[in-house]
């Protein structure tokens, strides 16, 4: 792909905005819409296109292979995590109530919580499914 | 309507299409579509998911699956009468089923007047999430969504097990074995773009 200059190029150009655009998507899903499961798959989308343009090598030195894969568990581990200091209070379990002193406070805490969980656990898997088929290929 | 009928027009070109990168192009075109579609549902949150994950991430996985297999689908090996009979029961019967549904809009139905107008009124005061779609995924409903992203994570290590295995293994045996190998995953890339259809 090294003589494709325009592809290049433009991809260079996008990239930047389409994971601002996936950062917008994350800590915006409170108001508008998205969330962690949409933001996710665009962050995915901006690594996949950087390997298709620059090739895998480049995108390995981005996401290694070895940090996707630590990534995967991490986000559910975030998540399932976030709904236990409500346990150890004594309420139930994933109750966000209980992460700040106001209970509406604490929702929204525990809901940007578990979305980053989400957004962790989507992106990786995402992209370790297509660096699965990749090098299956050569 | 139009919409709509560009759905159709392009299942039709879907179901007439040998050439399996055609068959992915055009469920990727489906893809945004449906999403045209759910948008002017006013179903935002659904819409975005179908445009990035149907048209954007399925559509570079089928391609990167058809780089492993062949690119053109194979003719049929037996005769076509009992899928199709057991195709259009299926479509007698879902239309049938719509009988039954109430009216496009109404108030009055059991999914309007449950649990969704006590999440439309609590959730402001009781989580401080303007979008509503966000607050009953991550909160009213932080089980399934938990359960959801177990569900993501157990799909990539299932890939990544089926993938990854061994290839050396499989080239010493037999060429028998690798054929049947590849016959197989080019049913499943079949099977992935007659998912599509749906």
């Amino acid at each position: 792909m090294k003589l494709d200059l325009i592809l290049r190029i433009t991809t260079k150009l996008m990239l930047p905005f389409m994971l601002l655009f996936a950062f917008y998507v994350h800590f915006h899903g409170d108001f508008g819409p998205g969330g962690g499961f949409q933001a996710g798959v665009i962050a995915a989308a901006t690594m996949i296109l950087y390997a298709l343009i620059f090739g895998l090598k480049a995108a390995r030195r981005v996401a290694p292979r070895a940090l996707i894969e630590r990534m995967m568990p991490l986000g559910v581990l975030i998540y399932a995590s976030a709904g236990l200091p409500a346990l150890f209070m004594g309420h139930n379990y994933l109750d966000y109530g209980v992460l700040a002193h106001d209970p509406v406070h604490g929702h929204e805490w525990g809901i940007l919580m578990i979305e980053t969980g989400v957004f962790i656990t989507v992106s990786s898997s995402m992209l370790a499914i297509f660096y699965a088929f990749v090098e299956r290929g050569k | 309507m139009i919409l709509l009928s560009l759905l159709a027009a392009v299942t039709l070109a879907i179901i007439a299409q040998r050439s399996l990168f055609g068959v992915v192009i055009l469920s990727g075109a489906y893809s945004f579509l449906m999403a045209s579609v759910l948008i002017v549902l006013d179903a935002v949150d659904v819409a975005m998911t179908e445009a990035s994950v149907g048209a954007g991430i399925s559509t570079v996985l089928l391609l990167s699956a058809l780089y492993l297999t062949k690119t053109q689908e194979s003719p049929p090996r037996q005769k076509m009468l009992a899928p199709l009979a057991v195709t259009l029961t299926t479509a007698a019967a879902l239309v049938w089923g719509t009988q039954g549904l109430p009216q496009f809009g109404a108030a009055d139905t059991p999914m309007h007047n449950h649990v969704g107008g006590a999440y439309l009124k609590k959730s402001v005061p009781e989580t401080g999430v303007a979008n509503v779609v966000s607050s009953v995924l991550a909160d009213y409903r932080g089980y399934d969504t938990l359960g959801e992203t177990t569900v993501i994570l157990t799909a990539g290590l299932g890939v990544m097990l089926l993938l990854r295995g061994r290839r050396r293994k499989y080239d010493r045996k037999k060429k028998t074995r690798t054929k049947t190998g590849k016959t197989g995953k080019a049913g499943k890339a079949g099977k992935a773009g007659a998912g599509g259809k749906t």
